[in-house]
């Protein structure tokens, strides 16, 4: 499927830090409220990265008050102003969701030093 | 003045347009199609274009077709379909493009669908399920097919399991959301029938579009 490829090759986005699943990131996204548009920051730990080239999205999870919220931001998103990569952690899993089970003092993840 | 076009599908894929909404579109390589014949209304009782598209390799045609391309002047192609059309505007020979089509031009695609083999009558007439559980048994079943002594018959026509897709399917009021001419891409709203890779007749809509 090269042409499709091609197609969606234009429409990705380079201007993105790396990260991955374990860090903790904040994305500044820009959301729409009425006519207004503002910019909405989500912090949190990565817990997924899924799909590949324009389709892929990543989970973001934060406990806020005592609850667990996840959101899921398709990466290549023109809404996305901009992501920050804020400590890197080190994870022996791709996907975190046993994560969702434990407590905030179990659920630490341990810096990543490389 | 052309109403169609012939093309082939190449695959879906997704972007955002400017309202940051994903939109997902179908991606057909429309074109270029060859001018081969001309219909008109003196001589035919109608008037219309016909086009060819694609390549085929010319010991895969009859003698006849090969003196139909060859009357014309183009290489054989592997599809050929008439579209009503404004004749003066052609000459046989002539290349017919993607833009002919704008962007928020709406259509209507016709082609091949996929072939679904011998299919149930829930796949293939969206019948309902019957119970999978306390005791019943007829799970896929079609149920009742009609009355007793009376009509003492099967109804001709009734929706019974048998060979479903592989048939000539149109999909009216389809989007077109982009185009490129360079590369002869059209990007309609939505999905097409047929698989990747299959012949499909775009043409301008005989209706409105699908959503205003």
């Amino acid at each position: 499927m090269g042409i499709i490829a091609d197609i969606e090759k234009k429409h990705l986005r380079t201007d993105l830090p790396e990260f991955r699943a374990g860090d903790t990131v904040s994305v500044h996204y820009n959301i729409k409220e009425g006519e207004r548009r503002r910019i909405q920051v989500f912090e949190g730990t990565v817990i997924a990265r899924k799909g590949s080239g324009f389709r892929e999205t990543f989970t973001v999870r934060k406990v806020s008050y005592g609850i667990g919220v996840e959101r899921i931001f398709p990466l290549h998103s023109p809404l996305i102003g901009k992501i920050e990569v804020k400590r890197k952690g080190r994870v022996r899993r791709a996907k975190l969701y046993y994560l969702r089970g434990l407590s905030k003092k179990a659920s630490r993840i341990r810096e990543r030093t490389s | 003045m052309i109403q169609g076009l012939i093309g082939r599908k190449r695959g879906m894929t997704e972007f955002f347009n400017e309202d940051m909404v994903k939109v997902v579109t179908t991606v057909v390589e429309a074109g270029p199609c060859f001018v081969v014949s001309k219909k008109t209304k003196d001589s035919d009782g109608y008037d219309a274009v016909q086009l060819g598209f694609g390549s085929v390799k010319p010991q895969r045609l009859t003698h006849p077709m090969k003196g139909h391309f060859a009357k014309a002047g183009v290489n054989p192609t592997a599809r050929l379909k008439e579209f009503s059309a404004t004749v003066d505007d052609y000459e046989v020979g002539d290349v017919v493009k993607v833009d002919i089509f704008n962007v928020g031009d709406v259509l209507d695609v016709t082609a091949k669908s996929k072939g679904k083999g011998f299919a149930g009558t829930i796949k293939r007439y969206n019948f309902s399920r019957q119970p999978m559980s306390h005791g019943g048994m007829a799970h896929r079943r079609p149920g009742s097919i009609g009355q007793a002594s009376s009509p003492a018959k099967v109804w001709k026509g009734l929706k019974m399991p048998g060979r479903m897709g592989g048939k000539k399917v149109t999909v009216q009021g389809v989007k077109v959301v982009d185009i490129d001419v360079e590369k002869n891409l059209l990007f309609v709203k939505g999905s097409v029938p047929g698989p990747v890779g299959g012949t499909v007749f775009l043409q301008h809509t005989s209706k409105g579009a699908k959503d205003a």
